[in-house]
């Protein structure tokens, strides 16, 4: 991994590195060449790690309170906010840190398709990231069911009917998941344990996500190849742990907005209704996060059909390094894909908004309008642009075009700055 | 490969692995089957319902196996409705007289064939129900008639104990 031979100092520190070479481990960490032109979009990769970290923590306190059974867990997550010492702190950090966590997920997804890092060499970093963004969904999912209120249980059921849609065994799985005839008890339960186990499921996912990344290296604003270690790049400690820790201080001032003034903003009034199997609330919307997906599964007229709608939308994600044509990565220099890719975040963002309005009307017709150019986006845009499209001459270096005052690298940085 | 003849070895591995793969099928099944639903949820298999105080035109949901069931006692007008719809107009084809025997009650599980909502009563362009999460009307017969929907609401396995009694399950 790293490019030198590393000796620790002391003579402890050789006996064991020469056992178990970890100080070699934490030598690579710090002195790892990084890209000097990295602009912020790049630091959220550290938030998202400090959003895991929260999470783990504060649930494994609400955990010593928390009582998974139909009976009580309404009451015991009443009982965390109101009895136990900073209970109500460690929970709202806990609820909205899910949305922070989303919220940095996106960006960092968004940057990647931006600057065109999923392509080649980093397939492998890509599609470990689609896993772990899978994984964060079910596990944020999991976690909305646990308080059993009205959103948790109706939620819970229409997301387990999706399963439904399955020809033939559709419903034996749906049954199989509940663990009974309708959600319960036992699909209480066995969603905690499972609420509890992906973390470190994801969390394992991280270490290979940056172990990967760490083979060939980071993507860059210019997205060009570059010489590690060279002029070009700048060691991990101390440029990039600054610069992240910036970033995150910035980010937590976001954070604690919501957790101390907004805590339940983005939460539904709903579900603080304890769960009734009987009533189902006149407007069922899941969490901000998976609304562009909740549109795309409501404009399909279709049952079977409108699951896999939703399904392929995250899937072809996982596909993209091969449906993006384009050699050149950064958009800086693809003039025409920039504006398609603004095009599918404002498309992206329309679907958010249809997902949460009712599904009726001139809202459906756009929606449907939304998932059809989502798709669009993917299947046929990105294929045939990286074939069509003139793009912008690279620059040789990030270094030489600084020195040398190329036209290219100016309009580029120009560009950039706007982008900031 | 292709040249090579089976040996004895070849053999044995094959054999190996087969012996393996239903030995770790044997002991996954059971981690697999504890989801199911377990005997205590099983038991609760049927429920004795009071029908005497339904006046026409009202509906009663009760639990049966965590799940509402709708108790409706038609007026004539809802089951002339009912009865006059041609099948071809269906998305899933069943006659009235085949969902309620009795065609004055009508009971059904209350869970729209979508997503598993809750429908509302006396909504939607067929005077039935309407499903509030992603708009699907169904008839007085409980019958899907527009959206989502793949079927028409469920009838469970029901009988009248007595006049004033409905066993569901």
């Amino acid at each position: 991994m790293s490019d030198h031979e590393y000796t620790p100092k002391s003579k402890a520190g050789k006996w064991f590195n020469d056992r178990l070479p970890l100080l070699t481990l934490a030598n690579h960490l710090t002195d790892y060449p990084t890209p000097k032109n990295l602009n912020y979009w790049w630091t959220f990769g550290g938030i998202l790690t400090f959003c895991l970290i929260t999470q783990i923590v504060t649930g494994l306190t609400l955990a010593m309170h928390y009582i998974a059974h139909a009976d009580m867990a309404f009451e015991s997550v009443e009982h965390i906010m109101r009895d136990v010492n900073y209970g109500w702190l460690i929970r709202y950090i806990h609820a909205n840190g899910a949305s922070m966590f989303f919220l940095a997920v996106y960006i960092h997804i968004f940057r990647s398709l931006f600057y065109g890092s999923y392509k080649s060499p980093r397939e492998i970093i890509w599609i470990i990231g689609i896993i772990i963004y899978l994984l964060m969904m079910a596990a944020a999912f999991m976690g909305y069911v646990l308080p059993w209120g009205q959103m948790s249980f109706w939620g819970a059921t229409v997301i387990t009917n999706l399963f439904s849609a399955i020809p033939l065994v559709g419903e034996g799985i749906v049954t199989w998941l509940w663990g009974g005839y309708s959600v319960d008890n036992p699909t209480l339960t066995r969603f905690f344990t499972l609420h509890y186990l992906i973390p470190f499921l994801i969390l394992g996912l991280v270490v290979l996500h940056i172990w990967a990344l760490h083979v060939p290296g980071n993507n860059n604003p210019v997205g060009i190849d570059i010489k590690k270690p060279s002029k070009d790049t700048v060691p991990f400690h101390p440029y990039i742990v600054i610069k992240d820790g910036f970033a995150l201080l910035m980010f937590m001032i976001v954070f604690a907005f919501f957790v101390f003034y907004a805590p339940n903003i983005l939460g539904h009034a709903d579900n603080y209704i304890e769960a009734n199997p009987l009533v189902t609330p006149a407007h069922i919307v899941p969490e901000w996060y998976l609304l562009p997906f909740y549109a795309i599964l409501r404009s399909v007229p279709d049952k079977l059909l409108g699951v896999v709608a939703m399904l392929s939308a995250i899937l072809i994600l996982a596909v993209l390094p091969w449906l993006d044509t384009s050699k050149i990565r950064s958009a800086v220099f693809r003039p025409l894909y920039k504006q398609f890719y603004w095009i599918l975040v404002a498309d992206v963002l329309i679907l958010g908004y249809m997902g949460a309005m009712p599904a009726e009307g001139l809202y459906l017709l756009i929606a449907r309008v939304a998932t059809a150019y989502y798709f669009l986006h993917f299947l046929v845009i990105l294929p045939v642009l990286g074939l069509k499209e003139r793009t912008i001459p690279l620059p040789l270096s990030i270094t030489e075009p600084v020195l040398g005052g190329s036209p290219n690298m100016a309009m580029a940085k120009k560009k950039e700055s706007k982008l900031e | 490969m292709s040249d090579k003849k089976p040996k004895r070895r070849d053999f044995l591995f094959t054999a190996s692995y087969a012996v393996g793969a239903v030995g770790a099928a044997a002991v996954v099944w059971p981690l697999v089957d504890q989801m199911n639903p377990d005997a205590s949820v099983k038991a609760l298999a049927s429920t004795e319902v009071d029908i005497s105080s339904l006046t026409p035109g009202n509906t009663i949901t009760v639990l049966w196996r965590g799940k509402p069931v709708f108790i409706r006692r038609r007026t004539q007008e809802e089951i002339a409705e009912a009865r006059s719809v041609k099948m071809e107009d269906l998305i899933h084809p069943e006659k009235d007289e085949d969902r309620a025997k009795n065609p004055e009650w009508l009971v059904m599980l209350g869970v729209c064939t979508h997503l598993g909502c809750v429908p509302l009563n006396d909504k939607g362009d067929y005077n039935g129900w309407f499903c509030p999460c992603h708009g699907s009307h169904y008839d007085t017969s409980g019958r899907i008639r527009k959206g989502p929907a793949p079927w028409n609401m469920e009838i469970p396995k029901y009988e009248f104990v007595n006049t004033n009694t409905i066993k569901i399950g």
